[in-house]
């Protein structure tokens, strides 16, 4: 039987000693859901990566591949960092690279939350625009092209560096292995690929037979994103040989569990969060018995400013049709 | 007939539409019709007669790829969707 600890309140006696801040990411924790799936015969968990220092998963993969470059001697001290990132990465690379001094520059499309400019701007970071409309794959060409210009920047790019994977592979997934020990089926949302890739390959190997799901965005009519399929993009970390399933999930319906998870789990989560749990739901509809561990990606904080929880479904669905939120 | 989802990036060859209707009892068969339909789509998704790798095809909401491939069964009441690789999510 999984024994997934509760919330709890701290204690003195648990607390860790001192430690390098770095230290302070991963290890989070796994919680049970009782609300949202009325069959006892199955039990859904979440493990919350909003507990990392900067409130998301990404703080493990820009830890790893900042760890790894300058290992590998390709970041020097001091070097500027450059990412393509809708948000999360670019947040965790800049208190990285606040912590560690190196200067640090965002490519981020121009239609996210401002919660995300406002925290980028706090860290130090200095952000380049680029056009919404062309979606994550906008911000990935246009870094490309920054990079090939300038060959002072390190661009880490989160989309093809295998330390992004295998952070997942080597803490992630042992984790919630740990957390949830008879586990069936894995759900997480597919961006760079790297949690499902590092997460799946580590489920495979330990359990076979376990599931792993994706949980992808559907794009919205106004980021259209492409003038031809050949400007399409598969991430190279993607291994999509570890995936079993992939859903997508339309803002509306990401909105909805985004609720659900707040109202009736109390978990106060960010929007991709909402689209693992549409997708943990649908795969439960169709189990008899089992247990389905999520990966909730971050919390809501930055995502406030729009209102996610409170404003009318369909206006706020109409309005998403233009953002990059996930 | 089923409805199959076109995205911006291919209406031109399907005169505009949003979504267009098409018949078959697999995907095979509906990607055959809706073909037959706008033959300037064929040449936009295909390679060497292959679905392109940069198009992912969705029944109701579900890639094909992790199901039956094109042998997917299709009915009536289903919704397909064709959209182009893209990256995406929290990133």
């Amino acid at each position: 039987m999984a024994s997934a600890p509760q919330l709890r309140g701290g204690s003195a006696a648990r607390a860790a000693p001192a430690a390098e801040l770095t230290a302070s990411i991963g290890s989070t924790p796994m919680v049970e859901l009782r609300h949202v799936v009325p069959d006892p015969a199955i039990r859904l968990f979440a493990k919350l990566e909003w507990a990392n220092p900067t409130g998301s998963v990404k703080d493990r993969v820009a830890q790893a591949m900042i760890a790894d470059a300058l290992a590998s001697g390709t970041l020097r001290p001091g070097q500027t960092i450059l990412e393509p990132s809708s948000g999360n990465t670019g947040i965790s690379l800049a208190f990285i690279g606040a912590r560690l001094g190196h200067p640090v520059r965002i490519v981020m499309p121009d239609n996210t939350t401002p919660e995300r400019t406002q925290l980028l701007r706090a860290l130090g970071a200095e952000i380049v625009y680029s056009p919404g409309a062309e979606g994550s794959n906008g911000a990935i060409s246009l870094a490309q092209e920054l990079a090939s210009e300038n060959p002072e920047l390190f661009m880490p790019f989160q989309y093809g560096n295998e330390a992004n994977p295998r952070v997942h592979e080597e803490a992630t997934g042992p984790e919630i292995l740990a957390q949830v020990p008879d586990l069936d089926v894995f759900v997480a949302g597919l961006g760079t690929g790297g949690t499902l890739t590092g997460v799946g390959r580590c489920l495979k190997r330990e359990r076979s037979g376990v599931r792993v799901v994706a949980a992808e965005p559907l794009p919205g009519e106004l980021v259209s994103g492409l003038r031809s399929l050949d400007e399409g993009f598969v991430p190279p970390v993607l291994d999509a040989s570890v995936l079993d399933d992939r859903y997508l999930v339309s803002n509306r319906d990401a909105l909805v569990g985004v609720r659900r998870l707040m109202r009736e789990e109390g978990l106060f989560a960010g929007l991709s969060s909402g689209a693992v749990l549409s997708v943990a739901l649908r795969v439960a509809a169709e189990m008899e018995r089992g247990t389905i561990a999520m990966l909730l990606a971050d919390g809501g904080w930055k995502y406030l400013s729009t209102d996610l929880w409170t404003r009318d479904l369909d206006e706020l669905s109409d309005e998403l049709e233009g953002s990059v939120l996930w | 007939m089923s409805s199959v989802r076109i995205p911006p990036v291919l209406r031109d060859a399907v005169g505009g539409s949003r979504s267009v209707a098409a018949s078959g009892a697999t995907v095979a068969e509906v990607l055959r019709d809706l073909f037959q339909q706008f033959p300037a789509l064929r040449e936009r998704v295909t390679e060497d007669g292959e679905l392109s790798r940069f198009v992912n095809v969705y029944v109701n909401d579900r890639d094909v790829r992790y199901r039956e491939g094109l042998e997917t069964p299709v009915a009536e009441a289903d919704t397909i969707i064709l959209l182009p690789a893209m990256a995406g999510g929290s990133s």
